[in-house]
């Protein structure tokens, strides 16, 4: 006879039969500020994480993002394999390094710069276009300074020439790394940098002036040329040899496929440097910036680092050190699948889905389109009659629909206009164009009837300041007169139609 | 009759990734091609080539995190599209970021009350942690010079020869003069006394370092902490202290919580720490965490409103992935204090396993100290005849990536390899290495050094070469 014997289940030790919503873990608060004591199974882990990002917006509706969210499955799987290697061990991952140099040159020879066919150029991949542009700031400041030194003249005043248009990494560059910023003032109608403004305000201490391709706020492309053109005249009176600096975070990734024949890259003579972000219209995931100076004399050494910690020499010029490797593999991908007629195609599309968007929004009659039509597929657009809580009301409409759309402010000489934006990625087809102009025919009803009829009913007071001239010690007397409150007439429809609620 | 039609040569899908031209047209490497190719073409191509870099997972020198749990590995692919710094459009993952610079500042004893939320911010790695930490100490120095009339243009910031590269990156980039401390022969980290003695008035902070990339030590922070507090108290210059918990900062609290390096000591005001090390997140994350508001300077922090509200950033890094920070999460709650523990236990076991193998083949010297981060730099006993690189390179025939380097001043004559014990070098591993180190020894000895004189050298290569080929009685190849 076999005696069978039965084991007595431990308390909590079912751990791992019990479904994760079964098991105690749903139940215990969420570590928030302290690390928790013990460990918790991987799957309860996964869940709960997963659960609560579930409250995060849908990255695909996030209208007011230049950055990609959405690739090919083929190259999910690239980036996941890759993404235990650490980038910075160059000599460890050889192949991942040749892929980062490959996009550089093929990024550089799409900006026309003047290298010959078997000639490396010069540039790196970064984690986005704040890093590369603080890489070609601190180059321009270096080589300056050098210059000014070798003159004998004082160098603790460097500055830049913008727009107010800039992106906020400008500042961030000039801030922490202490160059002054001169901005030049927008004006109504005129939304970017003013090329024959911009050369005024160069001075001696001016260590770049910083064209942007694709200005942030309304999609439009900088004259390049013109600034080159002016620059160089002033630079022949001066003798300061100025360079420019052309920020084409979004726009590199579009001039060349769109718009070939305008000249604003290294065809200018007077352009040294030029950042674009792989993640914007690179079509690769966030993380990933590309920044190419024209020539090896246009980076000073003395800002490239060589170390041998790793085991082999590996010259490192960026901010960061460790990072992933995965989305300089998938820029190369981006690269050898879609190739130049590839970019071009969804280019093409992504102007398509905002000329649609455009037409509709004019069709309602209530917008004035403020971006231009040349320029980064986008359409930024303010309400008619120039109201900043029409517009803040609108985007947050929309977000009930789910769409994201920012309404911001212009900047300086501009704040009494607010502006939505809608940013048109490869992702956005011409069928959600059309269901996001359907939504916003809704939400314009909405708001206008909701304006319409306040909810909170008005009641004004009046108060009366009298000086009391016989009392010392209280000048003043402050009286509230007594008002009627302002009858407001508003019907608010009965419930009409169901009796029995849903069961 | 239906006529049939055969699908066309040029029908590319039909072919099979390997069958189709793609895989005989030569790669591009300068220019962008012209047309495009099928996603399964590229996917090939590209994952072929990835095919010779190294494996990751036997990168010997890296500290960096090369393995994760499948569950993981899922919310980083989900969460892939995310960009980080859209606080207003994925506020969970914002608030992720915030709980995990709580934790970690808990966990570093910094002065916070109970629902004091902490000072501290997710970067893109300890380089750029560093980077804002010394922003933020070099901007206070001149606030306070400024205040007191005194000139504020030579700062300069006191640290050991020992420091990782990016230390010499912020000074170079940010203008800022690096006072080196000595290493000396046996002394390989930064010595608090002489550090304090260089100490000036435009020193804007001492930086510590809790694990050093050369051999894991841990240098002495509070013994620093005490001598610059009373030096302090005799100059007025309230000179602060960093600590560059890179790897040490994950290691410390768990293995030895005794050990007072963190906020519990009163002159450190920053700290950082790699996510991506011991924190056991892919490469890509790490944080810095200041003691109170009052050591960041407001003027650093931005408040930007382009992408719909308003948000304040202090990085130098703007758009980027959310994965390394919801896996930092996860990491933290999945493990939990005993988890981190435990794997940390583990790492120092194996570290154990492998110093003592070495130990015993009699042919090294142990550099690295046992109580720090799990690591064993050796060096050869006697390298008179073959020196550490080519151990290194005669490792990398059985697969392993294990470097060779030499020491910085004043011990560049020292050079040292170094194994780094991370949470996926398991005991069987280590006991591997040992053997596949005792081949290459017995392959070295074997082998003619390269200092021989050129007869000793010609019969020693004679002598090799005979007795290799008597070896080899066969007569028949393998077919």
């Amino acid at each position: 006879m076999v005696l069978t014997q039965v084991h007595q289940p431990e308390e909590g030790s079912s751990t791992s039969v019990g479904s994760v919503f079964s098991s105690r873990y749903v139940q215990d608060p969420l570590p928030r500020y302290e690390m928790p004591q013990k460990s918790i199974s991987k799957d309860a882990a996964y869940q709960i994480i997963h659960d609560e990002l579930l409250l995060d917006s849908s990255p695909r509706l996030n209208l007011a993002s230049f950055v990609t969210t959405w690739m090919e499955p083929e190259c999910d799987k690239l980036m996941l394999e890759a993404v235990n290697k650490n980038y910075a061990d160059m000599d460890e991952y050889p192949v991942t390094t040749e892929l980062q140099n490959r996009c550089v040159n093929i990024i550089a020879r799409l900006f026309n710069a003047p290298v010959s066919e078997k000639e490396a150029a010069v540039g790196v991949g970064t984690v986005g276009s704040s890093e590369a542009i603080m890489l070609a700031g601190l180059a321009f400041k270096r080589r300056w300074q050098n210059k000014r030194k070798a003159e004998g003249k004082p160098f603790h005043k460097p500055n830049i020439v913008t727009g107010a248009n800039v992106q906020v990494c400008w500042e961030k560059f000039a801030r922490y790394f202490e160059v002054e910023l001169k901005e030049v003032k927008l004006s109504e109608g005129c939304y970017v940098m003013d090329p024959v403004k911009a050369v005024e305000m160069v001075d001696e201490n001016t260590i770049c002036v910083a064209a942007i391709l694709g200005s942030t706020l309304t999609g439009e492309f900088e004259d390049v040329k013109l600034l080159n053109d002016l620059l160089t005249a002033k630079n022949q009176k001066t003798g300061w040899d100025t360079p420019i600096h052309v920020d084409a975070a979004s726009g590199g990734f579009i001039a060349p496929f769109l718009y070939p024949e305008l000249e604003w890259d290294f065809r200018l003579p007077l352009v040294k440097s030029i950042n674009v972000s792989g993640h914007k219209y690179g079509l690769v995931y966030a993380g990933v910036g590309w920044v190419i100076w024209r020539s090896k004399e246009d980076l000073p050494e003395e800002l490239i680092f060589h170390i041998n910690y790793l085991g082999a020499d590996q010259p490192t010029f960026t901010l960061n050190f460790s990072k992933g490797s995965s989305q300089i593999i998938a820029q190369y991908y981006q690269f050898l699948r879609l190739g130049f007629e590839g970019y071009k195609n969804v280019m093409k599309n992504c102007m398509e889905s905002a000329r649609i968007l455009r037409e509709g929004l004019v069709r309602t009659g209530r917008f004035d389109i403020i971006s231009k039509e040349k320029g980064v597929p986008l359409v930024a657009f303010s309400f008619k009659d120039m109201s900043h809580n029409s517009a803040m009301k609108l985007a947050t409409l929309l977000r009930r629909y789910g769409w994201i759309v920012p309404a911001y402010t212009m900047p300086v000489n501009l704040e009494h206009m607010t502006v939505l934006r809608v940013v048109v990625r490869e992702d956005f087809g011409r069928p959600l164009a059309e269901k996001f102009l359907s939504h916003v025919a809704m939400a314009l009803d909405e708001l206008d009837s909701s304006s319409k009829a306040p909810l909170v009913p008005a009641l004004k007071y009046t108060i009366e300041v009298v000086s009391c001239t016989d009392d010392a010690n209280q000048p003043f007397m402050v009286r509230v007169l007594p008002q009627e409150a302002e009858p407001v007439k508003k019907t608010v429809p009965l419930l009409t139609g169901k009796t029995k609620g849903v069961c | 009759m239906v006529l049939s039609k055969t699908a066309s040569e040029s029908d590319v899908s039909i072919h099979s990734t390997f069958a189709s031209r793609y895989v005989r047209a030569s790669l591009p490497r300068f220019r962008m091609p012209e047309n495009s190719i099928p996603k399964e073409a590229a996917y090939q191509i590209i994952n072929d080539e990835l095919m010779l870099d190294g494996n990751p997972r036997l990168n010997l020198a890296s500290f960096v995190t090369t393995w994760m749990e499948p569950e993981c590995d899922k919310l980083m692919m989900a969460a892939v599209n995310k960009n980080y710094v859209d606080m207003d459009e994925y506020p969970v993952t914002t608030e992720l970021q915030n709980r995990c610079v709580n934790m970690i500042a808990h966990l570093f004893n910094a002065p916070l009350g109970e629902s004091e939320t902490a000072v501290g911010v997710g970067t893109v790695g300890s380089s750029e942690a560093i980077m804002l930490a010394g922003l933020a100490f070099k901007r206070k120095w001149q606030n306070k010079r400024k205040e007191q009339g005194l000139p504020y243009d030579k700062p300069n910031i006191v640290t050991g020869a020992n420091v990782q590269v990016c230390w010499e990156k912020f000074a170079r980039y940010f203008e800022v003069e690096l006072k080196e401390v000595k290493l000396s022969e046996g002394y390989y980290v930064m010595d608090p006394e002489k550090a304090v003695q260089m100490v000036d008035e435009n020193t804007i902070c001492v930086a510590a370092i809790l694990g050093s990339t050369l051999n894991g030590e841990f240098e002495d922070v509070k013994l620093l902490n005490d001598l610059l507090t009373k030096k302090n108290a005799e100059t007025g210059w309230d000179t602060p202290i960093h600590v560059d918990a890179a790897s040490g900062g994950f290691i410390a609290p768990f293995l030895y919580p005794e050990l007072e390096w963190d906020f519990r000591l009163p002159l450190v005001k920053s700290i950082n720490v790699s996510g991506h090390k011991y924190g056991l997140v892919y490469a890509g994350i790490g944080w810095c965490i200041w003691r109170t508001k009052e050591d960041l300077p407001e003027e650093l922090i931005f408040h930007i409103n382009y992408l719909g509200a308003d948000q304040p950033t202090f990085t130098l890094n703007f758009s980027k992935g959310s994965s390394q920070v919801i896996a930092q999460y996860y990491q933290l709650i999945r493990l939990g204090f005993e988890g981190y523990k435990n794997i940390m236990e583990n790492c120092q076991e194996n570290a154990m396993v492998l110093k003592e193998g070495l130990e015993k083949t009699g042919r090294f010297n142990i550099v690295s100290k046992d109580n720090g981060v799990p690591l064993v730099a050796f060096s050869l006993k006697d390298n008179s005849r073959h020196d550490e690189f080519e151990v290194s390179e005669f490792l990398r025939r059985f697969g392993w990536i294990l470097p060779a380097y030499t020491m910085p001043p004043d011990a560049q004559n020292i050079t040292v390899l170094r194994v780094v014990i991370r949470e996926d070098f398991s005991r069987t591993l280590a006991e591997r290495l040992v053997l596949d180190i005792q081949k290459v020894l017995h392959e070295l000895d074997v082998m003619p050094s390269k200092k021989d004189i050129d007869i000793q050298k010609t019969k020693s290569v004679a002598a090799a070469w005979k007795r290799f080929v008597e070896d080899k009685k066969k007569t028949n190849g393998i077919c």
